[in-house]
């Protein structure tokens, strides 16, 4: 299948990166041009295979439930654009 | 005596412990070529302040008898590890501003052991390139590049991507060794573009806590360097188990430059008949044949083997990269950290720091990514290229029944010029096809530089392992370059 317009413009929504209109034909070509050419992994018989979902056979581990970090406040918001009191801040939300 | 910044890091801490020149000395030396080289675009931001006062502190313990396992040695880190109280960009404009109030892990361990740090080196924008010329920060121009009589540029080569800058510090000696990162070849591909040696370890032998993520489930961090041994030594103080990264494996990080013997006799080398694809120069083949017969010579066995489903791995890897990317990068949004462009309400803010801070290559993947996870397409995309994924770490399976470690050339090609391969991005991901397969089955793997091609460009040759054996890949690759002996050094050198 290949990608309209309409799709990439709402691809680019929920991605959330400012499309214009203008750039939307050409980016729905080299994104279908990707596509199409991964399309290939249907060639690969994957009855009965599990999806990897990590490459080393680890358990993940336990530890205590215990705070081991933190209490610096000013260091996590040190890089924001707009922080108040410690807070981030953005443009409103709630009317 | 030889150039200090012309030094293997093993000599170099020879020197140092025998009072031969002082960390400062050493350090300055490169700093001064550093500034004699700006035109490669090596380095995003020098640190010389950071530098000379590491340097000095490394004389101090010299003087007492204490060094450490690297002491004194200057170092470039790719500007993908946060560094902290250095700006740390990951090429892209959305960083702009970022200083890490923390350090990375690997950074963290580097420095423990005593290394000096020169600076945060260029690369491709979130590590997602082939060329380097993807970063904000323009890209980077390998040391190869030829020039005419007056000094101009005739043409402008690339040095590999994405680690790029490190590539080129590297071998145009404007630093010892340096950090590199790998998601689908970024130390490998580069390392042979410019002729040094990369290793991308195994997934989980380097914490990847404090690196600017990408491909979570890919990324390995690993070293840059001229030899093998070097990179032995580097790898050493870079490894090890974090309880940071989740991912981190708690197993014992051997000393590798022990391993390098010389003695490969009884070794089974697996050659990949897949690893022959269409239209690879006869120049790379006559390569390949070339480290075969070096590594007979040395008493290895070829053994031919075979990774079937070698050709979908660019694939998969175009599905899973992307996805991962999509969903690490959702995070900058313009509110915690970077750069923040303004909009009419909080959605349009997003919208407009994202479209202005990530450039054509990252965001075409952040769209692919979003693409393949979003609802009606997960199963058909993401979750069919991890069924794949799983097929492809089981050829290595198979394949490491008959051999012990693989020989493949590093990369289809020779270095080419900024500019070409742009049209397609397809053309420009074919860079990847061998170095890709050991980053989805998370195998460890090393470019060492084995020969030139017919223009007189650097070509490597890689050798993948079995998990966590970095030792013998290190071994292996030790052999290669004895046996191809001492390498040309660049046009461009300091």
């Amino acid at each position: 299948m290949s990608l309209d317009k309409a799709t990439v413009a709402k691809i680019a929504h929920l991605a959330r990166i400012k499309v214009p209109d203008s750039d939307l034909e050409q980016l729905a070509g080299e994104l279908n041009t990707i596509m199409h050419w991964v399309e290939m992994l249907g060639e690969v018989d994957t009855q009965n295979v599990e999806p990897m979902t990590s490459v080393v056979a680890a358990n993940l581990r336990r530890r205590p439930d215990a705070v081991t970090d933190g209490g610096y406040p000013e260091k996590v918001v040190a890089n924001a654009t707009d922080a108040t009191e410690n807070f981030f801040s953005v443009p409103k939300v709630v009317e | 005596m030889t150039k200090l910044t012309h030094l293997t890091m093993a000599d170099a801490l020879a020197g140092l412990a025998a009072k031969e020149f002082t960390a400062v000395e050493l350090t300055q030396a490169h700093l001064d070529a550093m500034a004699a080289a700006k035109e490669l675009n090596a380095y995003i931001i020098e640190t010389p302040d950071v530098a000379l006062k590491q340097a000095a502190d490394a004389d101090a313990r010299y003087a007492k008898g204490e060094q450490r396992a690297l002491d004194g040695l200057p170092l470039g880190i790719k500007d993908l590890f946060c560094t902290e109280g250095v700006q740390t960009t990951a090429a892209s404009h959305i960083l702009d501003g970022f200083v890490p109030p923390y350090e990375s892990t690997v950074t963290t361990q580097l420095f423990r052991d005593g290394a000096v740090m020169l600076g945060k080196l260029n690369l491709d924008e979130f590590a997602m390139g082939s060329a380097n010329i993807t970063s904000h920060y323009g890209p980077v121009i390998s040391p190869w590049s030829p020039k005419d009589e007056a000094g101009n540029f005739t043409r402008k080569l690339v040095p590999g991507g994405s680690s790029g800058g490190s590539a080129a510090a590297v071998a145009a000696r404007l630093a010892l060794g340096a950090t590199g990162t790998d998601t689908g070849g970024s130390i490998r591909q580069p390392a042979s573009f410019v002729g040094i040696v990369g290793i991308k370890p195994t997934y989980g032998r380097c914490s990847r806590w404090g690196i600017v993520a990408f491909a979570s489930s890919l990324d390995q961090a690993g070293p840059m360097t001229r030899t093998v041994k070097d990179a032995a030594l580097m790898l050493r103080s870079m490894a090890g188990y974090d309880p940071k990264d989740s991912t981190s494996i708690d197993v014992p990080v051997p000393d590798y430059a022990a391993a390098l013997t010389g003695d490969i006799r009884g070794l089974r080398v697996g050659i990949p008949k897949e690893y022959r694809v269409d239209g690879m120069p006869a120049e790379i083949e006559k390569l390949w044949q070339q480290g075969i017969e070096w590594l007979k010579a040395a008493g290895a066995t070829p053994v031919e083997i075979s990774l079937p489903h070698t050709k979908y791995a660019l694939p998969a890897y175009y599905i899973v990269a992307p996805a991962e990317a999509s969903s690490n990068l959702a995070r900058y949004d313009g509110v915690r950290f970077g750069l923040r462009v303004e909009g009419k309400d909080l959605k349009e803010m997003y919208e407009n720091t994202r479209a202005e801070g990530f450039g054509a290559e990252v965001k075409r993947r952040i769209m692919i990514g979003t693409y393949v996870l979003s609802a009606g397409y997960y199963d058909a995309y993401y979750l069919k290229a991890q069924k794949v994924r799983a097929r492809i770490a089981e050829d290595f399976t198979k394949a490491y029944e008959l051999c012990d470690v693989i020989l493949t050339p590093t990369a289809p090609s020779a270095a080419f010029g900024i500019g070409e391969k742009m049209d397609d991005p397809i053309a420009m991901y074919l860079n990847d096809v061998f170095t890709v397969p050991a980053n989805l089955a998370g195998l460890p793997g090393l470019s060492v530089p084995a020969g030139l091609s017919g223009e007189g460009l650097p070509l490597g040759l890689q050798v993948l392992g079995r998990p966590f054996n970095e030792a013998t890949v290190l071994k292996v690759g030790h052999v290669i370059e004895q046996a191809a002996g001492p390498q040309p050094l660049p046009p461009l050198v300091s």
